[in-house]
C-alpha cells in the first residue's frame, strides 16, 4: 500500500471514532464599519508605524510623489509595468528630468536575472486593494508585473486605490471572491522586508525592499 | 511507524544537565529573559480592542473543524493543487520524506537548495540528509541562517538564534563569512543580503514550509517578514514545500481567522510584512516563479495522535511559539536544553507522542504546571491537562486511564511506586492511618532535611506537630 492510502486508511479509521466540531462564528472578524476615511487613516498609520510610507495623492500629482520620492533617493532607474496604466502614464512623462531612467520587466527573469538583482533601484507596481486594519497591500502578481518586481529591487513603490481599501482581509476575501480562483502567487504586504533574528533589533531590506511607498489615490 | 530520530548532536535523554548548565550560564538566561519580556508585552498589546476570548474560541473552533474532516480535506487539497499544476506527494516518516525531496533534487540534477524556515524539515533533519546525498542545503531565514553557520539548531519555533546576543552573532559571522567584527545590526543585516542573493540567483531548488494549506482553492500559504520566504519560492527552477499533514484548511476564510491569531501571538505584529499564498507553478505567459512546484505531505507520527481524542489536540497547534515565550520554565534554561526539534510547552506535550515516552521522559515534568501556555495559546490547547496525562502514562497511567504513548511507564521507579502503593493503602485503612499520622508527628524532629533535587532550590515542608484531627479535638469539634 503506498503511503498515501496507509495514511488516509488510518485517518479515516480513527480507533477514537467520529470527530464533530463546533460551528465556527466569524462575526468576531467583523470590524467596525469604518468609512473611506477612516480606513485611510488607519492604513496610514499602521504602515506608518512599521516603517512604511504612504503618500496622499489625486490622479492628476502622483507622478510628482513618485519623481520626488525618487530623485531625493538618487535612484537611477524604475521598473515599471507596461501595460497597466501606471505604466502608460509614466511612459507618458518619460521626458521628465525629475524622472529616473524607465525599465521594463518584458523578458523570462532568466535572461536578466542579475541585472534585476543588482542594477535595479526601485520597482512601482499597481495593486488590488488594501486591507486597513493590519496596513496590508493585497498585490495579485501578473505577467504585466511579475512577482520580483515587488520583491527584489531596494525601493517598491506601490499604487493603492483609495477606493479599494477593505477594513479587513476576511472582508477583502468575500469582496473579491478569492475562491472563485487563485492566482500563481498572491499576496499581502504590509511593510518593507524586516527581521528582528539578531538580539531583537529592528533591521530593514533583509532580503526584500528596504524602503515601501504607498501612494494612495483618492 | 518509524519514529524521528532523534537529533545527532543532542540527545533528548540528557534535560537535566543541560538544564543545570543553562540555569549556570547568565549569558543565556538575560538574553531570554530580554527576548521574552518583550514578546509577552508586544503580544499583548497586539490584541488590544479584539475580544480575545471569542476569537480564540474561533481559532480553536477553525482547527478542530480541519482535524475533523481531515481525510476528506487532504484528498480534496491533492486534487485542487493537481489541478492547479502542483505534484502532491505523501511520506509516512522523515525519512520517507527527506528521500521524496532528494529523488527530485537528483531528478533536476540540483547541485543547490536553499531554504526557507521549516519546522517539519527540522523534524526531518532535511539539511544533514540532503549532505549526505552531495547536494548543499543553505538556510536563508537570517536566524537559520545564524544557527547554521554556528552548526546548531534552532532554540525557538519562530525566532531561531534567539540565544545569540549580537556579540556572539557579530563573531560567529566574521569567523565564518569574514564579515568586519561590528555590533551594528544593520551592517551584519546587509553583509548576510548580499551573501545569500548570491545563493537564492545560483539556488536550483527552494524549499519551504507552510503555514496553512487550503483544500478549496489548492492554495499553499506562507507568513514571513523577512522575504526570503518569497525569494526561496521565487527565484529557483523548482519549489518543493514540505508540511506536517494537520496544516489543512477547509477556506479561505478559516486562513483569516488563523492569521490574525498567529502573527499576533508569535511576535505582536498585526499581521506579517508578506503573506505569500501560492496556488500554480509558473504558468505559460508568466516571466518569473518556478516551472515546478512540489507538496510533500509529511506524516511522521501525526496519524498515530490522531486515533485518541485527547492527544488530537496536539495538532490544532499553528506554531505560535507563544507558549515558549510565556512559560517560566523555558524562559530560563532556552530552547537547546530540550533537546528537541519543537521546545518549550508544545514540545513537551508533543515530543513524547513522535519519539515516546522512554526517548521523551523528561519533557513532560520540566513544567511548573502553572498554566501560562494553555492561557496564551491562541488555539485553545489545553496543555496542562495534557501534560498531566503525559506524566501519568509516563508512570504507566491508572485503572481509569490506562496508558496510550509509546514508551509509557519509562519514569516508573520502584522506589516511588512503592511509596504510592503504601500512601493508598494506608489511607483506606483508618485506624493505620491515624496511629501513622501521630507517629509521625511525635517523631518529626527525625525527618530529613533535604528531599533530592527538590530541596536544591526550595525547603523542606515540616510535619505539624500535631495532626488535623488532633487539632480538632482539642478545639472541641
Ligand atoms: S501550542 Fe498553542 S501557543 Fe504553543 S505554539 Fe502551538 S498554537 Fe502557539
Amino acid at each position: 500500500m503506498s503511503a498515501r492510502d496507509i495514511i488516509l486508511q488510518r485517518l479515516r479509521n480513527r480507533t477514537g471514532g467520529d470527530l464533530v466540531a463546533p460551528a465556527s462564528d466569524f462575526s468576531v472578524l467583523e470590524r467596525p464599519d469604518w468609512s473611506t476615511e477612516e480606513r485611510i487613516e488607519r492604513f496610514e498609520k499602521i504602515i506608518e508605524s512599521v516603517h512604511g510610507e504612504v503618500h496622499r495623492c489625486t490622479r492628476d500629482n502622483w507622478i510628482d510623489h513618485v519623481a520626488e520620492v525618487l530623485s531625493a533617493r538618487k535612484a537611477r532607474n524604475l521598473l515599471i509595468p507596461s501595460q497597466h496604466q501606471i505604466g502608460q502614464d509614466l511612459r507618458a512623462h518619460a521626458e521628465r528630468d525629475d524622472l529616473p531612467n524607465l525599465l521594463i520587466y518584458d523578458e523570462p527573469i532568466e535572461s536578466w536575472q542579475p541585472a534585476l538583482f543588482n542594477d535595479v533601484d526601485a520597482g512601482i507596481t499597481s495593486t488590488r486593494g488594501g486591507i486597513a486594519e493590519t496596513g496590508s497591500l493585497i498585490l495579485w502578481p501578473t505577467a504585466d508585473e511579475p512577482r520580483l518586481m515587488s520583491l527584489v529591487p531596494p525601493i517598491h513603490i506601490a499604487v493603492l486605490e483609495a477606493s479599494q481599501i477593505y477594513t479587513t482581509l476576511y472582508e477583502a476575501l468575500d469582496a473579491q471572491n478569492w475562491k472563485a480562483g487563485m492566482p500563481t502567487n498572491a499576496l499581502l504586504i504590509s511593510g518593507p522586508s524586516k527581521t528582528a533574528d539578531i538580539e531583537q533589533t529592528l533591521a530593514y531590506g533583509v532580503h526584500g525592499p528596504k524602503e515601501l511607498i504607498v501612494l494612495i489615490i483618492e | 511507524m518509524s519514529a524521528t530520530t532523534p537529533h545527532p548532536h543532542i540527545d533528548v535523554k540528557e534535560f537535566h544537565p543541560r538544564a543545570h548548565e543553562a540555569l549556570h550560564n547568565p549569558q543565556i538566561r538575560q538574553n531570554f529573559r530580554k527576548a521574552m519580556d518583550g514578546l509577552m508585552s508586544k503580544r499583548k498589546a497586539a490584541f488590544e480592542g479584539w475580544d480575545l476570548e471569542t476569537l480564540r474560541e474561533l481559532g480553536a473552533n477553525v482547527r478542530l473543524r480541519a482535524l475533523a474532516n481531515l481525510p476528506d480535506l487532504l484528498e480534496q487539497l491533492e486534487q485542487k493543487l493537481t489541478e492547479n499544476g502542483i505534484k502532491v506527494h505523501w511520506a509516512l516518516d522523515g525519512d520517507e520524506a527527506c528521500r521524496i525531496v532528494r529523488d527530485i533534487c537528483v531528478a533536476r540534477e540540483a547541485k543547490s537548495v536553499i531554504k526557507g524556515k521549516s519546522m517539519v524539515s527540522e523534524e526531518m533533519e532535511l539539511n544533514h540528509f540532503l549532505e549526505g546525498e552531495g547536494i548543499e542545503a543553505l538556510e536563508s531565514d537570517l536566524g537559520e541562517y545564524i544557527v547554521q553557520l554556528a552548526n546548531e539548531t534552532p532554540s525557538h519555533i519562530i525566532m531561531p538564534a534567539i540565544h545569540k546576543n549580537t556579540g556572539e552573532i557579530s563573531e560567529l559571522m566574521h569567523e565564518k563569512t569574514g564579515t568586519d567584527l561590528s555590533h551594528d545590526v544593520e551592517y551584519l543585516t546587509a553583509a548576510a543580503r548580499q551573501q545569500l542573493r548570491e545563493k537564492f540567483m545560483n539556488a536550483d531548488v527552494g524549499v519551504s514550509g507552510v503555514n496553512f494549506a487550503v483544500a478549496e482553492t489548492g492554495t499553499l500559504c506562507l507568513v514571513e517578514n523577512e522575504g526570503n520566504g518569497r525569494m526561496t519560492t521565487t527565484v529557483p527552477p523548482c519549489h518543493i514545500a514540505v508540511t506536517g499533514i494537520e496544516k489543512v484548511v477547509p477556506n479561505l476564510a478559516d486562513v483569516s481567522a488563523l492569521l490574525a491569531l498567529l502573527t499576533r501571538s508569535a511576535t505582536g505584529q498585526h499581521i506579517t510584512t508578506y503573506f505569500n499564498m501560492i496556488s500554480s507553478p509558473r504558468k505559460a505567459d508568466e516571466l518569473d516563479g518556478p516551472e515546478e512546484v512540489h507538496l510533500v505531505l509529511v506524516d511522521n507520527g501525526r496519524s498515530v495522535i490522531y486515533q485518541d481524542d485527547e492527544l488530537l489536540d496536539t495538532l490544532r497547534c499553528i506554531r505560535c511559539g507563544a507558549c515558549m515565550n510565556h512559560c517560566p520554565v523555558y524562559t530560563r534554561v532556552g530552547g537547546h536544553t530540550y533537546g528537541t526539534t519543537y521546545p518549550g510547552p508544545i514540545g513537551k506535550i508533543l515530543m513524547p507522542h513522535l519519539i515516546g515516552l522512554d526517548e521523551g521522559r523528561h519533557l513532560p515534568s520540566a513544567s511548573s504546571l502553572c498554566g501560562a501556555c494553555g492561557e496564551v495559546c491562541p488555539v485553545k490547547i489545553p496543555i496542562p491537562d495534557l501534560l498531566v496525562r503525559l506524566r501519568r502514562e509516563s508512570v504507566d497511567g491508572d485503572k481509569l486511564h490506562p496508558a496510550k504513548v509509546r514508551g509509557h511507564g519509562a519514569k516508573r521507579t520502584p522506589l516511588e511506586a512503592a511509596i504510592w502503593k503504601f500512601w493508598s493503602w494506608m489511607h483506606s485503612r483508618p485506624g493505620i492511618y491515624r496511629t501513622g499520622t501521630r507517629f509521625a508527628s511525635r517523631f518529626r524532629k527525625l525527618q530529613p532535611a533535604r528531599a533530592g533535587a527538590w530541596t536544591d532550590f526550595r525547603t523542606a515542608p515540616k510535619l505539624a506537630g500535631k495532626t488535623l484531627h488532633q487539632q480538632l479535638r482539642e478545639r472541641g469539634k
